[in-house]
């Protein structure tokens, strides 16, 4: 029986950037051991030697010409964001205080 | 005439028989009769819908030449970009928020013609199977509406299954088109990957995801298909190849000497009776049709479901990253002097639902140092295997088949307390996503016990989306003659159906 508990599913909700409330805190803690022992079954079979698929096609970088395109406006850019200023984005303090 | 077929309607349509205005309004009446039962909808685009609808009369009118759908009404899940329409993925933290910018798949709708009714409802960032994991309440099952629609892409089933839309469009990730279409007795189809592109559609998995087409009948599904499917550069992972001829095969349907095999882990434990005896009752019939049954053996496909509910949380964890509440969306907790980061968890905390959060913490676990190898890794391989089991099936078999769904639709309510019970909803359609190949259900008629509709899988090699369509198209031809006329015909009025 796999297990997490509250503290650290608290954890990863800090590293997902979630603020949870503590009833979500334990409420997802209670079923994160079901939903572990159900995943876990990747770890039943012999996997020595099985290369890993991230992706269904052999995926190559592609490159166009450096040349400049249609693209959004800044009005159309900034049409949803939350605030914005001066043709920019306008964003929560990002760094601690200054003083 | 919204209760006859896209391609009935696009015959019309061209005959003059009826105008787009004409036949828009009728699905717009429809709409307004039964959507407040059925919730397919999350927003009705009366005003545009009419107006596309009005500029492809005029074409005509015009003499111009214009696609085989130009003029037929469509319904659009919510999960992909149309300009200046909300668009929200079934998600609060995207309320209200209009996208600059056409998807692909609408961009070539627009150039085709297609109406674009509305968008439809969802379960959020397509994350569940029931639909009733929208931020704005569930969506009802047109066949009996005390149960789901399936999901994610539930309101677009519904909408085409209650006669609101003819065809829509979906997306599938692990099931989200084909399981949906089962539970609500019609076509639908997730394409290969990276045949239809996925500029515009909001990522959950992005290695699994991909947009397809719902429809009433197999041939309406193809001309949907045709019209999305193509090469974009906008889409790195789109296919620099042609499209499969799905129209044509959809009219020919001819399965004699073609070998369909039968995935013998998709079947027996877990299924339900009325589904198994709909499955075989159409293998039957595809025997009698001149095709040849074998069985096949797929032996990794038991930790299919284990795998992608290690994968598609990985990839959602990165994908969500972006709701971060500075450039678009919900932002909350702007007390004076928070900070970016308190801002941040607020917002997502508000914006996301229960099934959202879940995912993201169990992709952030297991991508997590000391956890990545036993977890995303073993998926990875495991991806890997289940590649290789198709691969041999495919040296057997043309086409393989299983049930879509192993139960039919089941009640609002009965499994959104059990993530586990909700998880097991996909096992037979999530191999199909892992592989990136491409499958299709179709209905195979109604389970004894419950009088709702069964879906009938089956799963082609990737690029050879044509052969779904041609053996769909021969399955349901002799349904279609068995039952005297599509499935269906046989689902409730609703009400105020005229």
């Amino acid at each position: 029986m796999s297990s997490l508990s509250r503290d650290e599913v608290a954890k990863l909700a800090a590293l997902a950037r979630i603020e949870m409330s503590e009833e979500e805190l334990v409420n997802l803690a209670s079923q994160f051991g079901s939903i572990l022992d159900a995943v876990a079954r990747v770890q039943e079979l012999n996997l020595d030697g099985v290369k890993a698929t991230s992706h269904p096609q052999p995926l190559e970088n592609i490159f166009r010409e450096d040349v400049v395109l249609p693209s959004l406006t800044p009005d159309q850019a900034l049409s949803g964001a939350p605030a914005q200023e001066d043709q920019r984005f306008r964003v929560p303090q990002i760094l601690g205080e200054a003083e | 005439m919204i209760k006859t077929t896209a391609s009935e309607m696009s015959l019309a349509l061209a005959k003059g028989e009826i105008t787009s205005v004409a036949l828009t309004q009728q699905h717009l009446d429809r709409i307004a009769d039964v959507d407040k039962k059925v919730k397919a909808f999350l927003h009705v685009d009366t005003d545009s819908a009419l107006a596309q609808a009005a500029a492809v009369d005029a074409d005509r009118a015009a003499g111009k030449a214009l696609g085989p759908l130009a003029g037929v009404p469509l319904a659009l899940k919510d999960v992909l970009a149309q300009e200046g329409v909300p668009t929200t993925a079934g998600s609060k933290i995207l309320q209200g928020w209009k996208p600059p910018y056409d998807s692909t798949v609408v961009a070539k709708l627009k150039s085709a013609g297609v109406v674009i009714l509305g968008k439809t409802n969802m379960d959020e960032f397509a994350m569940g199977s029931s639909t009733e994991n929208s931020g704005y309440g569930p969506t009802f099952n047109p066949w009996d509406l005390t149960r789901t629609p399936g999901g994610s892409s539930g309101g677009s089933a519904a909408a085409v299954s209650a006669f609101q839309a003819p065809i829509a469009i979906g997306s599938d990730t692990g099931g989200s088109i084909r399981q949906p279409a089962a539970l609500t007795g019609i076509v639908g189809v997730r394409p290969t990957y990276g045949a239809v592109s996925r500029y515009g559609l909001i990522a959950y998995s992005s290695s699994l995801d991909q947009a397809g087409p719902f429809g009433r009948t197999v041939l309406d599904t193809a001309m949907l298909h045709e019209i999305i499917a193509g090469y974009d550069p906008k889409d790195a992972t789109s296919l620099k190849v042609p499209v499969p001829a799905v129209v044509a095969a959809a009219k020919s349907g001819d399965v004699k000497g073609l070998k369909i095999g039968v995935i013998k882990q998709l079947q027996g434990k877990g299924y339900q009776a009325g589904v198994l005896a709909r499955f075989y009752e159409s293998l039957e019939i595809l025997s009698s049709l001149g095709a040849e049954i074998v069985e096949v053996d797929c032996p990794s496909f038991e930790y299919a479901l284990a795998a992608y509910y290690l994968i598609a949380p990985s990839e959602c964890s990165s994908n969500l990253a972006r709701f971060d509440a500075m450039r678009y969306g919900l932002r909350t907790g702007e007390a004076d002097g928070a900070s970016a980061e308190s801002v941040m968890n607020s917002t997502r905390e508000a914006g996301f639902g229960r099934e959202v959060k879940r995912r993201i913490i169990l992709g952030t676990y297991a991508l997590s140092s000391g956890y990545y190898d036993a977890y995303y890794g073993s998926a990875q391989k495991i991806r890997t295997l289940i590649i290789e089991d198709y691969k041999k099936a495919f040296m057997q078999a043309d086409v393989l088949v299983s049930p879509t769904s192993p139960i039919t639709a089941f009640k609002i309510g009965e499994k959104s307390e059990d993530p586990i019970a909700m998880y097991l909803a996909d096992v037979a359609t999530i191999p199909v996503n892992l592989a990136g190949i491409c499958g299709m259900s179709l209905p195979a008629g109604l389970a004894d016990e419950d009088n709702l509709p069964v879906g009938f899988q089956i799963m082609a090699p990737a690029m050879q989306d044509q052969r779904l369509y041609n053996v769909g198209a021969a399955l349901e031809a002799a349904l279609v003659s068995k039952w005297g006329g599509h499935l269906i015909s046989k689902a409730p009025a609703l009400g105020g159906a005229k």
